[in-house]
C-alpha cells in the first residue's frame, strides 16, 4: 500500500480508520462555523429539528461579516437572533460586527494543520492555507455538524500542485488561483482535493496562500490545502504565539495527477465577466474604463494586499471610485500602523474594515446598471456585486490599485 | 421513486447568484424564494416552473455559494428534480437535504430538449426521454434515506428519536 496524501491522512484521523478515494465516511469535525447571513438559517434548522444545542461550545466559531454593520432592519434582527443563540448556548468564540470576516478570523485565530473544518459558507476553503481540510456546506449540514460534531463526506481524489521559484513582480496568491482556473476551468477539480507544495516556503507567504485556498471553491475543489511547512509555523507563531503541530503527506503518497507553476514566469491575470474561469492576462483587457475598484474581501483583504495597494497609490489620486476594506480588525490595525490606510485615504479611497459589503452586492458600494467594477474579491458571476447589468473583473491588489489610479484597467507597471 | 415532468433546459455553470441572488437571502420562506428563483436569467421562471418541471442543465450546476436557499427556491418554484451533467458539491448536498432529487447524467444536454417529457428514476439514476434510457448516477445510502424522509431536519429528528428510545 502506498503512502497517504494530506487529504487521506486528515480524513483517516477524522473518521478513525484508513480511508481511500471514493469512500463515504463519517468524519469528526474540529471546527464548525457560521456567519450572520447563514447563521440565522442554521439556527432555524436547529429549532425546527427541536435540537438547539451544540456538541462542543469551544469548537463553534461565529462571526458577523455579511451584514456588518447592518444595512437594514432585517439584518439587525438577524444579528440579534444570533446574539441570543450565542448567549443561550454559551459560545465563547463569537465575533460581533467589529472583528472581521469569518474566514480571515479562522486563518488568524483558529485553523490548524490537519483539522477538519466545516462552515456555512463556500469560502471555508480559505483555511486550507494552513493545511486544514476545510469546506463549506449549507445550513442544514452545518446545523447537523454543530449538533453532532460529525459530518458525512466522500473522500476526494488528491491532485498535486507544485509552486516553484519566487513570484515575479506584482504576482501573488490571486494569480496562482486564476492560473489554475484559466488552465483547468471551473469543473475540472469538482470532487478533487488540491494539495499545494511550495518549494521555497517563504516566497509564498500565508497571505498569498489564503487567497489561493479561498478560490479553491471557485475551482469547485473539495478542498485546496497548502502542505504545512516552515511558513505555516512562522505564521502561527507570529499570530498566536505558539508552534502548530504539522501534518504532512507521506513521501510516497499517490496523486491522481500533478501540475507545476513557475512563479517567476507569471504575469498578472484577471477573470473577465461573467465567469471565474474566463481568465485573461491584464494586457488583454487593458484600457477598459472602470467605474469602481474594490480592494478587500476574505480573498484579498490582508496586510500584503494593502501593502501593495499603498505602494502603488502613494502620493497619487484615484480616478475611479475606490473602496478599500481590510478583512479584519487585526489587518486594519496593522495597515493603520504601517501608514497604508492613510495613503489610501489620501489617494481618495473610502476605507472601512471587516465587512463583506460590496463582495456580494450587499452594501457599502453596490454596483449599478452598466457599471464596470475591478474587484479583488472571489466571484464575478452575473449580478454578484449588484445589478445584473454590471460587470466585474477579478484581479489581485496590484492591478486593482493601478486601475483605480488610471480609471481604466491597467497594469501596475504602467503607473510605477 | 419515479419523478416525471417537462424539461426546462439551461446551460453550463448555472451559479448560485443566478439561482437566488444574495439580496434575497435574509429570509428562508420557500414561497418568497420561489418568486425570485433564476431571476437574473428569467424573471418569469417561477410561473413557468409552477406546473412541476424537471430542470436539465450542463456542468457544475449550482456552483458558488453555500446558500441553501438555492435548493429551497428551485423546489418551491416547482422543480421536481434536476438532471445535470455534473453538480457542485455543496448544492448537491443542499438539494438532497431539502428533498430535491439531483441526478448526474453525462452529456444529458445533448439528449434532452426543452419541453421533452422526462421520467427520472431517483434510485437507479435512469432517465427516460424520447423512447431512450439514459444512465445517470442514482441516489443511494444515507442520501436516499434523507431524501425519502423529506429533509435533513426530519432525518435528524428521526435519528434522535431512535437514539433516545
Ligand atoms: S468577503 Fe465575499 S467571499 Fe468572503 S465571505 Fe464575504 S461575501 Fe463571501
Amino acid at each position: 500500500m502506498s503512502g497517504q496524501t494530506l487529504t487521506e491522512k486528515i480524513l483517516s484521523r477524522a473518521s478513525g480508520k484508513p480511508v481511500t478515494q471514493g469512500d463515504v465516511i463519517e468524519a469528526s469535525t474540529d471546527i464548525v462555523a457560521f456567519h450572520d447571513l447563514t447563521g440565522y438559517h442554521v439556527i432555524e434548522v436547529m429549532e425546527k429539528a427541536g435540537m438547539v444545542k451544540v456538541f462542543d461550545q469551544g469548537k463553534i466559531v461565529v462571526a458577523f461579516d455579511h451584514l456588518a454593520p447592518p444595512p437594514d432592519i432585517r439584518s439587525a434582527e438577524i444579528q440579534g437572533n444570533i446574539r441570543k443563540f450565542v448567549r443561550d448556548v454559551k459560545i465563547p468564540n463569537f465575533h460581533d460586527i467589529n472583528v472581521g470576516i469569518l474566514h480571515e478570523l479562522l486563518v488568524e485565530k483558529y485553523a490548524q494543520p490537519g483539522q477538519v473544518i466545516v462552515a456555512a459558507d463556500s469560502h471555508t476553503t480559505t483555511s486550507g492555507a494552513l493545511g486544514a481540510f476545510a469546506q463549506g456546506m449549507g445550513a442544514s449540514d452545518i446545523a447537523a455538524a454543530a449538533i453532532t460534531g460529525k459530518t458525512w463526506l466522500v473522500v476526494p481524489s488528491s491532485f498535486k500542485v507544485t509552486l516553484e521559484g519566487k513570484p515575479a513582480k506584482w504576482i501573488s496568491g490571486k494569480d496562482v488561483a486564476l492560473d489554475l482556473l484559466g488552465n483547468f476551468k471551473a469543473e475540472y477539480f469538482n470532487g478533487k482535493s488540491i494539495e499545494v507544495e511550495v518549494k521555497d516556503p517563504s516566497s509564498f507567504p500565508m497571505d498569498y496562500r489564503a487567497t489561493t485556498s479561498n478560490m479553491g471553491i471557485e475551482m469547485n475543489a473539495d478542498a485546496l490545502m497548502f502542505i504545512p511547512d516552515s511558513e505555516t509555523v512562522r505564521y502561527v507563531k507570529q499570530m498566536r504565539g505558539y508552534e502548530p503541530k504539522l501534518v504532512t503527506p507521506d513521501n510516497d503518497a499517490k496523486y491522481e495527477d500533478s501540475y507545476t507553476i513557475e512563479l517567476d514566469k507569471m504575469e498578472p491575470l484577471v477573470a473577465a465577466p461573467y465567469s471565474v474561469d474566463n481568465v485573461k492576462t491584464v494586457s488583454e483587457v487593458q484600457g477598459i474604463p472602470v467605474d469602481q475598484v474594490y480592494i478587500g474581501s476574505c480573498t484579498n483583504g490582508r496586510i500584503s494586499d494593502f501593502e501593495v495597494a499603498a505602494k502603488i497609490m502613494k502620493g497619487k489620486k484615484v480616478k475611479s471610485r475606490c473602496i478599500a476594506i481590510p478583512a479584519s480588525y487585526e489587518m486594519f490595525k496593522e495597515a493603520l500602523e504601517r501608514g497604508y490606510i492613510n495613503t489610501l485615504f489620501e489617494a481618495g479611497c473610502i476605507v472601512t474594515y471587516g465587512t463583506c459589503g460590496p463582495c456580494l452586492g450587499g452594501h457599502f458600494g453596490v454596483a449599478g446598471p452598466g457599471e464596470v467594477i475591478v474587484s479583488t474579491s472571489s466571484r464575478n458571476f452575473r449580478g454578484r456585486m449588484g445589478s445584473n447589468e454590471s460587470k466585474t473583473y477579478l484581479s489581485g491588489p496590484a492591478v486593482a490599485a493601478a486601475t483605480a489610479l488610471e480609471g481604466k484597467i491597467s497594469s501596475p507597471g504602467d503607473v510605477m | 421513486m419515479i419523478v416525471e415532468g417537462q424539461a426546462m433546459k439551461f446551460g453550463d455553470k448555472i451559479d448560485t447568484d443566478i439561482i437566488i441572488p444574495a439580496r434575497y437571502l435574509k429570509y428562508t420562506d420557500p414561497k418568497y424564494l420561489a418568486e425570485h428563483a433564476m431571476e437574473p436569467l428569467d424573471p418569469e421562471f417561477h410561473k413557468k416552473a409552477s406546473k412541476g418541471v424537471i430542470l436539465v442543465a450542463g456542468k457544475v450546476f449550482g456552483m458558488g455559494s453555500s446558500r441553501e436557499q438555492a435548493a429551497v427556491a428551485l423546489k418551491a418554484a416547482g422543480v421536481k428534480a434536476i438532471v445535470a451533467e455534473s453538480f457542485a458539491r455543496i448544492f448537491y448536498r443542499n438539494a438532497i437535504n431539502n428533498g430535491l432529487p439531483v441526478i448526474a447524467v453525462p452529456d444529458v444536454t445533448k439528449e434532452i430538449n426543452e419541453g421533452d417529457v422526462v421520467a427520472v428514476n431517483v434510485e437507479t439514476g435512469e432517465v427516460k426521454v424520447n423512447g431512450k434510457v439514459l444512465k445517470g448516477k442514482g441516489i443511494t445510502g444515507m442520501a436516499l434515506e434523507i431524501l425519502n424522509t423529506g429533509s435533513l431536519i426530519d432525518y435528524l429528528k428521526r435519528v434522535s428519536l431512535k437514539s433516545t428510545n
